[in-house]
C-alpha cells in the first residue's frame, strides 16, 4: 500500500474522485494541503478573491456539467465565507464538496485562532458533513462525500479537516475505495409499479393535462425522456425557473415559465388543468401562489427523487418516488399502444383555449426612442449569442427578464440562484461555467446592485484569463425591491436606489478588462456585437436602462395561480 | 396528536445534532427524546415524542429518513406498542405522617424508594408518561417535590414487528 502524508492524501483523493478543478483560498489550517497541491499537476486550483465566490464558482461549474464542484478553504472565516454559497447550492440541489481546514483536533473547542464549528455552522444547509479525525480516514471520507453529493437528490457536502491530520511529517497508508456503499443511504430510483400504473391511468384519461417540469429534470439529465413524454401526450409543458431548458423553450408545446413571474399562458394553463404531471419540481411558494386556491380541478401526479418534496406544500394525489429518467421509462412501457391521434383530438379544445391565452402576448412591452428597456437588452443578448450561450444571472428584475426573454433550448444553459435568491451569484458562477467549458460563450446577466456583491472576482478573471461577458442592466436602483415598493409601499423607495455607483467602465479597465457603456437604444445592437467579438477578453457591459420598468406578468399575492398583474394598469 | 417516533441511526458523532436540527430548523416540537446505543454498538436507537397532525408527522418522518445517518424510522403510535418512561423524584419528608403517606402512594403506584435521607426520599418509578404525571401530581398533594428527572419515553412495537437494520 502506498504511504503518504494526510495533506498528500487529500489531493490524491481529489484526483481519484475525478476532480480536475478546485476553487479556493489558502490560510493557516490548509497550508499543508496547499503545499501538496503545489507539487502536482493533476488538480488545477483557481485562486479566488473571496471564499463566497469560490463556492459559487464551483456551483456554476457543477450546474454546467453535472459534475461535482469542489471548494477548498481554510478554517474560521475562510469556512464561514462559503456559507452563503453552500446554502445556494443546497436550495437548488447542486452537488458540491467543500473541504474546510480546521484547527488541530487537540485544540477543537478551545476557541483557538480561526476556529469555528464548521460542521455546526453548515449543518442545516448541507446534505451531509464529515469531521475527519484520523489521516487514514481521509480517502474514505472524501470518496463518501463525492458519492453522497452527486447521487439521489444532489447537494453540498462539507469535509472538515483538522490541521494535525494533514501533517506532512507523518506517513500513512493510502487506499481509495473502488466503490462506496452506505447501509443507511440508498436513494430510490425506480418508481413503484402500482403508483406508475395509477399515474398512467390518470394521465390517459386527462382532457386538460399539463407537464410541470423542474430542476430535477436537469439534475438527472431527463431532457430526452421529458421531450418524448410531452410529444407522446401532445400536452402543454411549463417549466419552473430551475427547469428552464430541460424542455426546450422554443418547442411549440412550451408555454414558458410558470409562477410569480410566469407567463400568462403558463399560469392560466396550470390553473385550468385537470391533470398536472409534476416532474422534479417542488411546488414552492414562488410557483403556487396561495396553496388554498392552487389549481382547484387538477389531479396531481408528482414524480420526484426526494420523498420530502412530495406533498410538502401541495398534496399529491399520485406520488411516485424515483428519478425522472427511470420513472419515465416505466411510463413509456405502459404507453406503448397509446393512440396519439385520438389524444390530439381529445386535447383539441384544450389547445384552442391555450392559444387564446398565448394570443394575449403577455411579454410585449413598449420600447422608447430615448431609453433602453431591460427586455431589449436580453433580446439583443439572445440575438448576438444565437440563443446558444451559457447564461448565468444574479437576483432581481434582470433575472426575471433573462428567464422570460431568453428561451433556453438546452438544459444546463440557464444558471441562476433559484431557491436561495443569492445576489452576487451570477458573476462567479459564470466563471465556473467558463472553467468547465473554455470554448463556450458565457454571459452573466446582472444588475448594478448584484454585480457589486462579488465584483472583486474581476481580478481572478484577469489572472486565469476567463473571458466571460458581464451584461449589467444598470437602472441605478435595486430594481425588484423598487418594483415592490412601487406596488405595495406607495412608491416609497426606502434604501433601494444607489446614489454612488462607480464608473463601471473605468472599473473594468482598472482590473485589466474591457468596459463598454451603452446609453441609447440605437447603440445597443452594435455594442452587443462588439462585446461578443472580443472572444478572449472579459467585457463589462454597463447598459443604462429605464429605471421605471417593472417585470410583468406578476402574480397577485394571496391569489390563485392565474391572478396576475399584466402591466402597471392591467390585471386579470 | 401525540406521536412516538422510533429511529434507528448510525452511532456516529454529529448524528444526534443533525436529527435534533431537523426538528428545530423545520419548526417541529420535541416533547421528549431518549437515545442510547443498541445491542449492535454501531447503531443508536432514539425515541422522540412529538405533537403533530397527520400531514406534519408525514413530513417529519420523511425529513428524518432523509438524513444520511438514519437507517429506519417508524411511528410507534401507528400500531399497538409498549412505551415506558423512568422518573426519579426527590420529595421532602418533613414528618412521620408525610413519610407514611408517601410510602402508601409508592406502593399503590408500584414505585420504589431508592434513596433515603434525613429529610427526603428519592423514588424511582417506571410506566407510561401519564402514570408518571399522575404519580408526581399525587406526591405534590401531600409534600414538597424537590426535584424531578425523567428519561423521556422509550418504546417498542408489540408482536413480531421490529426495527432492525
Amino acid at each position: 500500500m502506498e504511504m503518504m502524508s494526510g495533506a498528500a492524501m487529500v489531493v490524491r483523493a481529489l484526483k481519484d474522485a475525478g476532480v480536475k478543478h478546485v476553487f479556493g483560498y489558502p490560510g493557516g489550517s490548509v497550508l499543508d494541503i496547499y503545499d501538496a497541491l503545489y507539487v502536482q499537476d493533476d488538480v488545477e486550483h483557481i485562486l479566488v478573491r473571496h471564499e463566497q465566490a469560490a463556492a459559487h464558482m464551483a456551483d456554476g461549474y457543477a450546474r454546467a456539467t453535472g459534475e461535482t464542484g469542489t471548494v477548498l478553504v481554510t478554517s474560521g472565516p475562510g469556512a464561514t465565507n462559503t456559507i452563503t454559497g453552500i446554502a445556494t447550492a443546497y436550495m437548488d440541489s447542486i452537488p458540491l464538496v467543500v473541504l474546510s481546514g480546521q484547527v488541530p483536533t487537540m485544540h477543537i473547542g478551545e476557541d483557538a485562532f480561526q476556529e469555528t464549528d464548521m460542521i455546526g455552522c453548515s449543518r442545516p444547509i448541507v446534505k451531509h458533513s464529515f469531521l475527519v479525525k484520523r489521516a487514514v480516514d481521509i480517502p474514505g471520507a472524501i470518496a463518501k462525500a463525492y458519492h453522497i453529493a452527486n447521487t439521489g437528490r444532489p447537494g453540498p457536502v462539507v469535509v472538515d479537516l483538522p490541521k494535525d491530520i494533514v501533517n506532512p511529517q507523518e506517513s500513512h497508508p493510502y487506499e481509495f475505495p473502488s466503490s462506496v456503499e452506505l447501509r443507511s443511504y440508498n436513494p430510490t430510483l425506480k418508481g413503484h409499479n402500482k403508483q406508475v400504473k395509477k399515474a398512467i391511468e390518470v394521465i390517459k384519461a386527462a382532457k386538460r393535462p399539463v407537464m410541470y417540469v423542474g430542476g430535477g429534470a436537469v439534475a438527472c439529465e431527463a431532457t430526452d425522456s421529458v421531450t418524448k413524454l410531452a410529444e407522446t401526450l401532445g400536452c402543454p409543458v411549463t417549466s419552473t425557473l430551475m427547469g428552464l431548458g430541460a424542455f426546450s423553450g422554443v418547442h411549440q408545446q412550451s408555454v414558458g415559465m410558470l409562477g410569480m413571474h410566469g407567463t400568462f399562458e403558463a399560469n392560466k394553463t396550470m390553473h385550468n388543468a385537470d391533470c398536472i404531471i409534476a416532474l422534479g419540481a417542488r411546488f414552492d411558494d414562488r410557483v403556487t401562489n396561495n396553496v388554498a386556491k392552487f389549481c382547484p380541478n387538477a389531479t396531481i401526479v408528482h414524480v420526484d427523487i426526494d420523498p420530502t418534496s412530495i406533498s410538502k406544500t401541495v398534496a399529491a394525489h399520485i406520488p411516485v418516488v424515483g428519478s425522472i429518467d427511470r420513472v419515465l421509462e416505466q411510463f413509456f412501457e405502459k404507453l406503448e399502444d397509446f393512440d396519439t391521434e385520438a389524444q390530439a383530438e381529445r386535447l383539441a379544445d384544450w389547445w384552442q383555449e391555450i392559444n387564446q391565452w398565448r394570443a394575449k402576448k403577455c411579454l410585449e412591452y413598449k420600447t422608447s426612442d430615448t431609453q433602453i428597456k431591460p427586455q431589449e437588452v436580453v433580446q439583443s443578448l439572445y440575438k448576438h449569442t444565437g440563443g446558444d450561450a451559457y447564461i448565468t444571472s444574479d437576483v432581481g428584475q434582470h433575472q426575471m427578464f433573462a428567464a422570460l426573454y431568453y428561451p433556453f433550448s438546452k438544459p444546463r444553459r440557464w444558471i441562476n440562484s433559484g431557491g436561495a435568491g443569492t445576489m452576487g451569484f451570477g458573476f462567479p458562477a459564470a466563471m465556473g461555467v467558463q472553467m468547465a467549458h473554455p470554448e463556450a460563450v458565457v454571459a452573466c446577466v446582472t444588475g448594478d446592485g448584484s454585480i457589486q456583491m462579488n465584483i472583486q472576482e474581476l481580478a481572478t478573471c484577469l489572472q486565469y484569463n476567463i473571458p466571460v461577458k458581464i451584461i449589467s442592466i444598470n437602472n441605478r436602483a435595486l430594481g425588484m425591491v423598487r418594483q415592490w415598493q412601487d406596488m405595495i409601499y406607495k412608491g416609497r423607495h426606502s434604501h433601494s436606489y444607489m446614489d454612488s455607483l462607480p464608473d463601471f467602465v473605468k472599473l473594468a479597465e482598472a482590473y485589466g478588462h474591457i468596459g463598454i457603456r451603452v446609453d441609447k437604444p440605437e447603440e445597443l445592437d452594435d455594442a452587443m456585437k462588439r462585446c461578443f467579438a472580443e472572444k478572449d477578453r472579459l467585457v463589462f457591459m454597463d447598459i443604462r436602462v429605464d429605471q421605471n420598468e417593472h417585470v410583468y406578468p406578476m402574480q397577485i399575492k394571496y391569489g390563485a395561480m392565474d391572478d396576475m398583474r399584466l402591466s402597471k394598469t392591467e390585471r386579470t | 396528536m401525540r406521536r412516538i417516533l422510533s429511529v434507528l441511526m448510525e452511532n456516529e458523532p454529529g448524528a444526534l445534532s443533525r436529527l435534533v436540527g431537523v426538528f428545530s430548523q423545520r419548526g417541529y416540537n420535541v416533547d421528549s427524546l431518549s437515545v442510547a446505543p443498541t445491542d449492535d454498538k454501531s447503531l443508536s436507537r432514539l425515541t422522540i415524542v412529538t405533537e403533530a397532525d397527520d400531514k406534519v408527522i408525514e413530513q417529519i418522518t420523511k425529513q428524518v429518513n432523509k438524513l444520511i445517518d438514519v437507517l429506519k424510522v417508524s411511528d410507534l403510535s401507528d400500531g399497538v406498542h409498549i412505551e415506558r418512561e423512568l422518573m426519579l423524584i426527590k420529595v421532602a419528608t418533613r414528618s412521620e405522617s408525610i413519610r407514611a403517606e408517601i410510602k402508601r402512594n409508592v406502593d399503590i403506584f408500584r414505585a420504589q424508594v431508592v434513596d433515603v435521607d434525613a429529610h427526603n426520599y428519592t423514588i424511582q418509578i417506571t410506566g407510561t408518561s401519564d402514570k408518571l404525571d399522575a404519580f408526581a401530581y399525587t406526591l405534590g398533594q401531600s409534600t414538597e417535590i424537590i426535584e424531578v428527572s425523567r428519561s423521556g419515553v422509550c418504546g417498542l412495537a408489540r408482536g413480531e414487528k421490529a426495527l432492525r437494520p
